[in-house]
């Protein structure tokens, strides 16, 4: 019994290990970047709400827009836009990166890392390229 | 009795029991929208900040009016069905259906506002 549990510290109620167990694992820069593909993703809901909002707002009347743009132009909204931006190029490289990874290519561990760093790199570059661009 | 072998059954399915074409749909909508995002991001981030009239008349044009109208319909259906698959990693039974129905119909209900102020402005 006592042998049991110290062969499988990390059990669940059939015995079996638990994974991926979050808590004990180390993190990792392919492990951060991946599970920062899904959050980025669900996250930019927010910001094409704004978007959506503020199209429809300036599409009904110039009293309405002036509401809408208020909102989208305040710090609030720079807030979401500017995190939605960075957000939508993290998760296009990231996206890139799944399908260099369903292709084949990439998977050993030296290639992940380096992709990882290039993908949270290359969404700052390319958010700050953006604002520049547009302002 | 069951008139199919079960591999005939499994064979090409996979553990979800759809087979690829939910990540196949994934993979279409991905390389769609990295052609369609870089040059959306420009288009609606001159507009943002600008008077009602330069934003009326930015999105009367062809090119921006079918850019967004095709960044909103591939765009959510690509976070439709990626929100299902999140929802189905982390919630069960009628919660699952639920969250799931809930953001599909969401995904539809934003899509379709935006497609509305595009025509409003565009036609």
């Amino acid at each position: 019994m006592a042998d049991a549990k110290r062969a499988a510290p990390v059990a669940g109620s059939a015995g079996r290990p638990l994974s991926p167990h979050l808590q004990i694992y180390r993190w990792q820069v392919p492990m951060l970047t991946s599970i920062l593909t899904r959050i980025t993703g669900h996250a930019l809901v927010a910001g094409v709400v704004l978007a959506v909002w503020w199209l429809l707002a300036a599409a009904t009347s110039d009293s309405y827009f002036a509401v809408a743009d208020a909102v989208a132009t305040s710090w609030f909204g720079d807030l979401v836009f500017t995190g939605s931006l960075w957000a939508v190029w993290y998760h296009y490289l990231a996206g890139l990166r799944h399908l260099y990874y369903d292709s084949g290519h990439g998977m050993d561990i030296p290639t992940a890392e380096k992709l990882g760093w290039a993908c949270i790199i290359g969404s700052v570059v390319l958010t700050v390229i953006t604002i520049l661009l547009v302002q | 009795m069951r008139y199919l072998t079960p591999r005939k059954r499994a064979e090409g399915k996979g553990a979800g029991h759809a087979g690829t074409e939910h990540h196949w749909s994934m993979t279409v909508s991905a390389v769609g929208l990295a052609f369609l995002v870089p040059l959306w991001l420009y288009i609606f981030g001159k507009a943002l900040g600008a008077p009602r009239d330069v934003v009326l008349d930015t999105f009367a044009r062809p090119l921006p009016a079918i850019l967004t109208a095709l960044v909103l319909v591939v765009g959510m259906r690509h976070f439709a069905m990626g929100a299902t698959t999140m929802i189905e990693d982390y919630a069960r039974g009628t919660t699952r259906k639920m969250l799931i129905i809930f953001v599909i119909s969401l995904s539809w209900v934003i899509a379709a506002t935006g497609l509305f102020a595009l025509a409003r402005m565009a036609l």
